[in-house]
């Protein structure tokens, strides 16, 4: 799948996306439900909860500028404890690497708990290639992949965009089912038909919350309890985790988990939280006999260093997309890739490049609310503007008209004399096109404008104009 | 108390009223207002869609024009918070950053100024009506100003006031999104129109010129007898 999701152009993406009346009622009430269950679990329940943001800042910057460090550290207890690590640059070396294991295990069932970095390296499509079955074990993800593949169209809840009643349909299709929409009775067939997967896997793939250098473990959470179903049974493990998912220690871990599940689903905690180190040993009873972990850059370590290097402090959580005004109107589709909301505007042209996603950083008012409530403090709505900025003057991928248009605007603005020519004249300029005190169907750019709302008719006596003769008038007297 | 009106583009242009509101308003509170003719537009629209080359000479001229004045006052949130970002957009300029500090040190959004400089927290104003806010993004989230707009409205006698639901969601204007993502910032807007219409309020009333205009652009394209006002206009009735 890759990053990418679709093959429809920006603008139908969002055209499909507005007339969605579903999906656009499904969004809306999970962003209202979520704000309230975020805000009680954060604020209300903390309190100091500006020192909690200040403090993840501060981890995830620490992490971030000694990367270099806790990878090695990260790989070497990994080692230590019998486990195989390999740093993979690209998809295409991460799942060579992937593919090699499963060829050397003869494996064919490999059961998967959710995973956004398997989804960017499309690892499922590889696995597919080589005869493997691959079940996605996460419900949101089992129902997505049982209903042909549909992609994910929030990074916490990837189903969002379904009803129950589109679920029942999936599961009649493809698993035969005969019961109702009721959630506990589809919710159960998963379980029943997920079982005899997780029975008969060889492979165990999951993803990776956030690794641990010192001690070379790693984090899964859940609310279902398939990663640790995934993690359990299969004799293989394979863990793939974007290189900068990690933290020195388990102190910082238990901070940005309890951030991120505060954050993501409003919960103190997940119904599970795991952390698992290495393989199974002597007198363990379950856990996997080998285990394997691919940390993957696929264009992270271009991001680390420059202007970008904030957004790789995400945790995943989801609270940026679950605020933002312009997802809640055209759901996660519209954006055309894996990662929608304000995290997906920003990390998305810098992992699948301008040319794909140039309109990205554009969908966005810059209202800040993606900013307010990141918990590691990453400044979105900043980082937005400076796709924009690198979009006009570096890469001058902007349009002509637009172009032409901020130069005379540059003009005008910056000159008193002609900005005052140009607002003088402005009534006279737009009286062909107004009615009264409005201008119904504007020209140029205003059309787009007066398209669905009135623009208001410049005013005959400017606020300047009525300011100077007071003053006159002031001085007769 | 010497106060130099940044008045805005829009307000000069196409708000006027929201201008003279203001004079009268500060005025009546004790202050002396100047208006220097050389202010232009705080280059906002360029800067915001990545034209930061140009917009930067709009910025130079507006600091060279405030370089005197004691405090600055702006009816408008978002433009008074660009005010803020100079320093930032010319860090590292050792010419234009200092200059920039300055400017961005003595600026203050309307109400702020009223609530956090003079003091006051009741300007004796009357206004009878059923009005709602709307609280604009930039004015809230990025210059950090919540309470005072309230603060001040509370005090109007005669007004009843009653909160506008989802206010944290923006109206859907950001500059030249409205026109760039006209579709989805018409999607945006139509539900702040209902959330104005839920209120039941005869009046919607912000501190933001460009909020206003696309709320009340959009509720008079449909019909609606809802009226805009601006703060100013209100703090000024008595």
């Amino acid at each position: 799948m890759a990053i990418k999701i679709g093959t429809e152009q920006f603008k139908e993406r969002v055209d499909n996306g507005i007339h969605d009346d579903f999906m656009r009622g499904a969004v809306a009430s999970a962003q209202d439900g979520m704000s309230m269950k975020r805000r009680a679990a954060t604020t209300e329940d903390l309190g100091n909860w500006e020192e909690w943001r200040n403090h993840g800042e501060e981890i995830r910057q620490h992490v971030l500028e000694h990367l270099d460090y806790y990878l090695e550290q990260l790989s070497e207890n990994v080692a230590k404890r019998g486990g195989h690590v390999f740093f993979a640059q690209t998809k295409e070396e991460a799942n060579d690497y992937i593919r090699s294991v499963v060829q050397k295990k003869s494996a064919k069932n490999i059961v998967k708990s959710k995973s956004m970095m398997t989804e960017e390296i499309s690892l499922n499509a590889m696995l597919e290639e080589e005869d493997c079955e691959v079940i996605e074990t996460d419900l949101g993800e089992y129902i997505l992949q049982l209903d042909e593949h549909d992609p994910p169209s929030h990074i916490v809840a990837p189903a969002l965009h379904k009803n129950r009643e589109q679920v029942r349909e999936v599961f009649e299709k493809k698993l035969g089912y005969t019961k109702s929409s009721n959630p506990e009775e589809l919710a159960y067939q998963a379980r029943v038909t997920l079982r005899e997967k997780f029975l008969a896997a060889d492979i165990g793939i999951t993803g990776c919350n956030f690794a641990v250098a010192e001690t070379g473990s790693f984090c899964l959470v859940t609310n279902e309890g398939n990663a640790d179903l995934v993690t359990a049974l299969p004799k293989t493990q394979i863990t793939v985790m974007g290189m900068e998912r990690l933290v020195p220690t388990f102190e910082e871990m238990e901070v940005l988990v309890s951030m991120l599940t505060r954050n993501a689903v409003g919960q103190k905690l997940t119904s599970y939280i795991t952390v698992l180190t290495g393989p199974r040993e002597e007198l363990d009873v379950d856990g996997p006999e080998e285990f394997h972990l691919v940390i993957v850059d696929n264009g992270r370590s271009k991001i680390l260093g420059g202007e970008f290097q904030s957004v790789l402090q995400c945790i995943r959580c989801a609270a940026c997309i679950n605020v933002c005004p312009v997802y809640r109107h055209i759901g996660g589709h519209s954006y055309g890739s894996i990662y929608p909301g304000p995290i997906g505007a920003v990390l998305t042209p810098l992992l699948g490049g301008y040319d794909e996603y140039k309109e990205l950083p554009y969908a966005s008012t810059l209202c800040g609310a993606c900013t307010e409530v990141c918990p590691v403090k990453i400044p979105l709505h900043n980082l937005l503007h400076k796709h924009r900025e690198v979009i006009v003057e570096k890469e001058g991928k902007a349009p002509v008209s637009e172009k032409l248009l901020m130069k005379a605007y540059g003009l005008g603005a910056a000159s008193p004399a002609l900005y005052k020519i140009g607002s003088k004249i402005a009534p006279a300029a737009m009286n062909p096109f107004t009615s009264g005190d409005k201008i119904s169907k504007g020209p140029g750019p205003l059309k787009a404008w007066t398209e669905a709302r009135e623009f208001p008719a410049p005013n005959k006596e400017r606020f300047r104009d009525w300011f100077k003769n007071r003053e006159k008038g002031d001085k007769k007297l | 108390m010497k106060v130099t009106l940044f008045a805005t583009c829009m307000v000069d242009m196409f708000q006027s009223n929201v201008g003279k509101a203001t004079v009268e308003l500060l005025e009546r509170l004790g202050c002396e207002i100047d208006f220097p003719e050389s202010q232009v537009c705080c280059g906002q629209p360029a800067y915001n869609s990545g034209y930061v080359k140009e917009s930067k000479e709009a910025m130079k001229r507006m600091i060279d024009t405030f370089s005197d004045a004691e405090y600055v006052v702006s009816p408008s949130g978002s433009c008074a918070f660009m005010f803020k970002e100079y320093p930032h957009i010319f860090a590292g300029d050792p010419v234009w950053e200092p200059k920039a500090q300055s400017l961005a040190d003595k600026t203050y959004e309307l109400t702020q100024f009223i609530v956090e400089v003079l003091k006051m927290e009741d300007v004796g104003a009357k206004f009878e009506g059923n009005v709602t806010y709307h609280t604009s993004c930039h004015m809230t989230r990025l210059l950090g100003v919540k309470e005072a707009p309230m603060t001040l409205l509370k005090n109007v006698k005669g007004l009843k006031f009653t909160e506008l639901p989802g206010k944290e969601q923006c109206c859907g204007f950001g500059g030249t999104f409205a026109v760039k993502m006209a579709q989805i910032s018409e999607q945006m807007v139509d539900e702040k129109v209902r959330h104005v219409e839920e209120t039941g309020a005869e009046y919607l009333i912000g501190a933001d010129a460009a909020c206003l205009m696309n709320i009340g652009g959009r509720m008079q394209r449909l019909g609606k007898p809802v009226k805009v006002l601006h703060i100013a206009e209100v703090l000024n009735s008595h």
